[in-house]
């Protein structure tokens, strides 16, 4: 072990963190907005509408994110879609995890006692009061940890679009290997960097879901 | 450039080839991940401190840092202390450790969820502590288990076509080799994604049969 190497290297591969740490959450502000829609669309009376969005969360949960995201970047420019490395990670990470996120949302949404829709009705809410101020509130404090059990895998899951040449830690990680030749020191840094991470966004998330959690 | 799926069909005997490779590659991986998860779910349940602590050191880092980098460090990394594996073996290797760690939790769990109450009653109808485990709580703990083992192999399914960058010949490279034939990525990464989805409803039907046998102990 090449303590000093890991010494030398470990600033470029802490910008390179953020790095991961910025298409990390991007990816998962897109994915929240794109997995809400098909939950909602999921609850659609319209077949036309569930539909779509049925095929949506099968697909995408039912491929592998290297193939999605192959398919979009190298892929795309066959059907006019031109997107740089960057975007195209960004887009490809927020599609796949926004196929997780409906189902959590969608989860947590049908989880929520059916008598409260009725006593809501029955208490002469409409029902999109119904959904915005009993539903909904409910719903919210079931999805976090769900969500932030999707956050975190998407986290571990951003190392993929190193294949596609976006400079994140994993892919910096590489370009100091292929200088030093030191594949053992660079990845266990590389590693340490992810736990931590990774540890932060769980520790977070436990506080959230405690501090949300239904007082029964 | 536009597409043209008619170039697929040329190709599809390497894409099987390459899917049979996937197929290898997740059946072992899951018989391996299942082994290690029961192994790292008693080593948990241990009365000895050190074993828990180890294995929940283990399991914290195998839990917190991507597969990728794993498979790399597992392929790449033990070369540097002398240990050559080849590719296969590696990917194998690295998604059975990576997947274990979560079947272990999902297998403590399942051990807690059994009420104590048919340990004792089966304690106390004579059966020994080893009869009681095989026969009474292993049972009901795999019914309650089954469906987030199921949820486990579908995603070791998809996790194993990261194997492709460290260089096995499975569904996504091949898919590439196509491609790097053709130059038409769309068609094949498509192509490839659709067998992936077949494998997985193939999946998701043997698990539901396996749940469907087991509910008998429920």
């Amino acid at each position: 072990m090449d303590f000093e190497l890991i010494l030398r290297v470990f600033p470029f591969l802490f910008k390179a963190a953020l790095v991961t740490v910025h298409v990390s959450v991007l990816s998962i502000c897109l994915g929240l907005v794109i997995g809400s829609i098909s939950a909602a669309a999921n609850f659609s009376r319209y077949s036309f509408v569930r539909w779509p969005a049925r095929f949506y969360v099968s697909f995408f949960r039912g491929t592998p994110a290297l193939i999605q995201l192959f398919i979009l970047y190298f892929g795309g420019p066959q059907i006019g879609i031109n997107l740089e490395p960057m975007a195209a990670g960004v887009i490809g990470l927020g599609i796949n995890i926004g196929a997780y996120m409906s189902e959590s949302i969608r989860g947590a949404i049908i989880a929520v006692d059916k008598g409260q829709i009725e006593a809501g009705r029955s208490l002469g809410l409409g029902k999109l009061q119904v959904q915005r101020k009993i539903i909904i509130p409910q719903a919210a404090r079931l999805m976090i940890r769900p969500i932030g059990v999707n956050s975190i895998g998407l986290i571990k899951g951003s190392v993929i679009v190193s294949t596609i040449s976006v400079i994140e830690l994993t892919f910096t990680a590489h370009r100091f290997i292929s200088s030093t030749y030191k594949p053992f020191e660079l990845f266990i840094a590389a590693s340490a960097l992810y736990l931590v991470i990774v540890s932060i966004v769980s520790f977070i998330v436990d506080r959230l879901d405690e501090h949300f959690a239904l007082e029964v | 450039m536009s597409l043209d799926f008619s170039i697929v069909p040329s190709f599809l005997d390497m894409l099987f080839e390459g899917a049979m490779w996937t197929f290898f590659l997740t059946v072992l991986s899951i018989i391996f991940s299942l082994i290690f998860g029961t192994f790292f779910a008693i080593m948990q349940l241990s009365r000895y401190r050190l074993f828990k602590f180890f294995t929940r050191f283990f399991v914290w880092i195998f839990m917190g840092t991507p597969l990728l980098l794993q498979v790399y460090l597992i392929y790449f990394g033990l070369v540097q202390i002398g240990l050559n594996l080849n590719a296969f073996t590696a990917g194998v290797i690295a998604l059975s450790l990576h997947f274990s760690v979560y079947n272990s939790d999902i297998i403590r769990s399942g051990i807690f969820a059994v009420d104590k109450g048919h340990f004792e009653a089966s304690r106390s109808l004579g059966l020994s502590h080893s009869q009681t485990m095989r026969k009474v709580v292993v049972p009901q703990a795999l019914h309650m288990v089954m469906p987030a083992l199921g949820n486990m192999m579908i995603a070791l399914l998809k996790e194993s076509s990261l194997i492709s960058i460290i260089g096995v010949m499975e569904l996504t490279l091949s898919a590439q080799r196509a491609i790097s034939e053709t130059f038409h990525p769309f068609e094949f990464y498509v192509t490839a994604a659709a067998i992936y989805y077949i494998f997985n409803l193939m999946l998701e039907w043997a698990i539901k049969n396996v749940e469907a046998r087991s509910a008998k102990y429920r």
